[in-house]
């Protein structure tokens, strides 16, 4: 005999989670920064997009170089700072997902609701995918906002589409660094040991990934004729390991239409290349290979996740 | 009591790697029955309230809740039972009412509904001032309070309590002891109460096991229990005379089984065939001897329960 229909138990859970992130200080504590940020990388760069104004003159895209161009005083473009505290956002909403429940001695109330034991982690995942959501869309109308204001450039309809495929990258590149939380939260009993290994991995990758990219491509490039493009090849490939790379490659192109590749280019391949302009279907295109890449990593983060919780006793 | 039990269990094993938790515990539990659950903390209680949630499968072993398994059909039990498990707790920057609130969707309640059987149930447990404070900010005994409360809201047919009276105060107890047996007589509702405090637990229980080592050593009516079932009488004597005083006034008296130290000093203990006890104690009154106190030594239960403690202990010593 089948259990009685009932509506799915996740979306339950999703909401609460949702609700309760929305509500919680560290949600506005993140906005706060995040849109801070982003206005100092937009002002700056729109700033710094309008001083050059009468050269703009048939730029693609300039609506979308608000995103991807620094400028004085802010040393980064928005973009490099999205694939930078973008983890922060996924780790603080998950580093405590059942951890937390643990600590307050929730867990073994929940599960004895008429629910199946994965509406928990699969309800904490979509709440959480829910809130980065509000969080970009936010953070991107706001910074778009600025930009129409400062510019008086509105974006045509092809910038916007760009734009919502990247805001859609950035959700699925936070959304790896959320599963990975989560996994940890599963995994480790207190949710600051947990917090601490997300921000420890997260921390290492962004300051010292290239790094040992480079390290390792040195170390284990061949030596001969064209040694240096193998080990420049071979450096692009390690690096590629980094969820961090594959987003930073993926925004590149996704928003801006004149990049045609992502690897390594020597000068002969751009003798009497023909500039034109891809159109997004072509710039997905390019960075496929980054974007599935980013989709497997979220997907087996949080399969990981999945398993580790379902195979774990209520009681511990 | 009822002809189909709302809980049974049948030879229900669970082995943690060499471990066994629960050893082939066989239980039933009819409709309206208040049934505790009694033993030391790590007997395996809780792993067995957990086995019939369907919240951790059995190693072995059949068990049924409202007639059905909770390993097939987890959430039809779940909205029926509600369970206050050991140690509860709440999300603590949630009210005690919002708290309350999310279990009732959880058991896709409807809102309104939900909201006046939460009134009245923050109520009920003595809380209705505290219900808009974050939980965070309860102690232990409010959110002991709580808990029964989380259980009531989906307004279940069988109630499991897991340590239902740690961490209150007396009156608490005594409060939670009312309600159980208020739950039972005037809702029929069926339940399990586990717990390691025999004596707050066992004037609400029509029956109780005695748990132990993931074993029921005794099980019964509290009165089944107290007077030791079919096995000899105890009397526990304190006279004014020797050993040799109660064997002369004995003498002759059928089924005396041994005489023998009691367990408090200065006393002795006449066991005794049950059928024989008043005889007995006749024949001592007969034979001289001057009492100054007699009692049956198993009369009370948490004696029993101390005894089969001790015994498991030695043997586990």
């Amino acid at each position: 005999m089948p259990d009685e229909r009932m509506p799915p138990g996740w979306p339950i859970v999703a909401r609460k989670e949702f609700t309760d992130h929305l509500y919680s200080g560290r949600f506005v504590a993140l906005l706060a920064v995040l849109s801070l940020a982003g206005a100092g990388a937009v002002f700056a760069a729109s700033t710094g997009i309008r001083s050059v104004a009468p050269q703009t003159v048939g730029i693609p895209a300039l609506f979308l170089r608000l995103f991807t161009v620094s400028a004085d005083p802010v040393p980064f473009a928005l973009v490099v700072f999205i694939a930078f505290l973008g983890p922060l956002l996924g780790i603080m909403f998950g580093f405590d997902a059942i951890s937390g429940e643990r600590n307050q001695r929730t867990l073994a109330r929940l599960v004895a609701q008429p629910i199946h034991r994965d509406d928990v982690i699969n309800g904490k995942f979509v709440g959480g995918l829910g809130i980065v959501t509000v969080v970009f869309v936010a953070l991107t109308l706001f910074v778009a906002g600025i930009g129409i204001f400062r510019l008086g450039v509105v974006p045509t309809p092809a910038e916007l589409a760009r734009l919502s495929v990247w805001v859609l990258a950035a959700i699925v590149y936070v959304g790896f660094w959320l599963a990975l939380a989560m996994l940890f939260s599963v995994v480790v009993r207190r949710s600051s040991t947990s917090a601490l290994i997300g921000v420890s991995i997260w921390l290492g990758l962004a300051l010292f990934g290239n790094l040992a990219a480079r390290l390792v491509a040195r170390l284990l490039a061949p030596s001969g004729p064209g040694a240096a493009l193998a080990e420049a090849r071979l450096e692009t490939l390690l690096a590629r390991i980094s969820p961090m790379t594959l987003f930073s490659e993926a925004s590149s192109a996704l928003l801006d239409p004149t990049v045609r590749t992502t690897g390594v280019v020597t000068l002969a391949q751009l003798d009497r290349a023909i500039i034109s302009n891809l159109s997004l279907v072509q710039s997905l295109a390019v960075v496929w290979p980054q974007v599935v890449t980013l989709v497997a990593y979220t997907v087996i983060c949080f399969g990981l996740a999945y398993w580790a919780f379902m195979r774990q006793e209520v009681r511990a | 009591m009822s002809d189909e039990p709302v809980i049974s269990a049948r030879g229900l094993t669970k082995r943690y790697g060499d471990t066994v938790a629960v050893d082939g515990l066989d239980l039933e539990i009819g409709r309206g029955e208040v049934f505790g659950l009694l033993g030391p903390n790590g007997a395996g209680k809780t792993t067995t309230i957990l086995m019939l949630l369907g919240l951790t499968e059995p190693t072995e072993g059949t068990v049924r809740v409202l007639g059905l398994d909770p390993a097939r059909n987890p959430l039809a039990i779940k909205r029926r039972v509600g369970y206050l498990p050991d140690a509860v707790g709440f999300y603590e920057g949630l009210t005690g009412r919002e708290n309350l609130r999310y279990t009732a969707r959880l058991n896709r309640m409807d809102p309104d509904e939900a909201e006046a059987r939460i009134d009245m149930l923050v109520d009920r447990v003595g809380l209705a001032d505290a219900a808009d404070r974050p939980a965070g900010t309860y102690s232990r005994g409010m959110l002991q309070r709580l808990g029964i409360a989380d259980a009531l809201v989906k307004d279940p047919d069988v109630l499991i309590l897991d340590e239902p009276t740690a961490a209150i105060d007396p009156e608490g107890v005594s409060e939670m002891l009312d309600l159980i047996r208020t739950l039972a007589t005037d809702q029929g509702v069926t339940q399990l109460i586990s717990s390691h405090h025999l004596q707050q637990v066992q004037e609400v229980c029509d029956r109780v096991a005695i748990f132990v080592s993931g074993r029921i050593v005794a099980s019964g009516t509290t009165h089944e229990l107290a007077v030791g079932g079919a096995g000899p009488e105890r009397l526990e004597l304190r006279i004014d005379g020797g050993r040799d005083d109660l064997v002369r006034a004995l003498e002759g008296v059928p089924g005396i089984d041994d005489i023998r130290p009691g367990r408090r000093p200065g006393s002795w203990e006449v066991v005794v065939a049950r059928e024989h006890a008043g005889e007995a104690v006749r024949a001592l009154a007969a034979g001289g001897v001057e009492i100054l106190e007699l009692r049956r030594a198993s009369e009370e239960l948490d004696e029993i329960y101390r005894r089969y403690f001790q015994e498991v202990t030695t043997h586990a010593g």
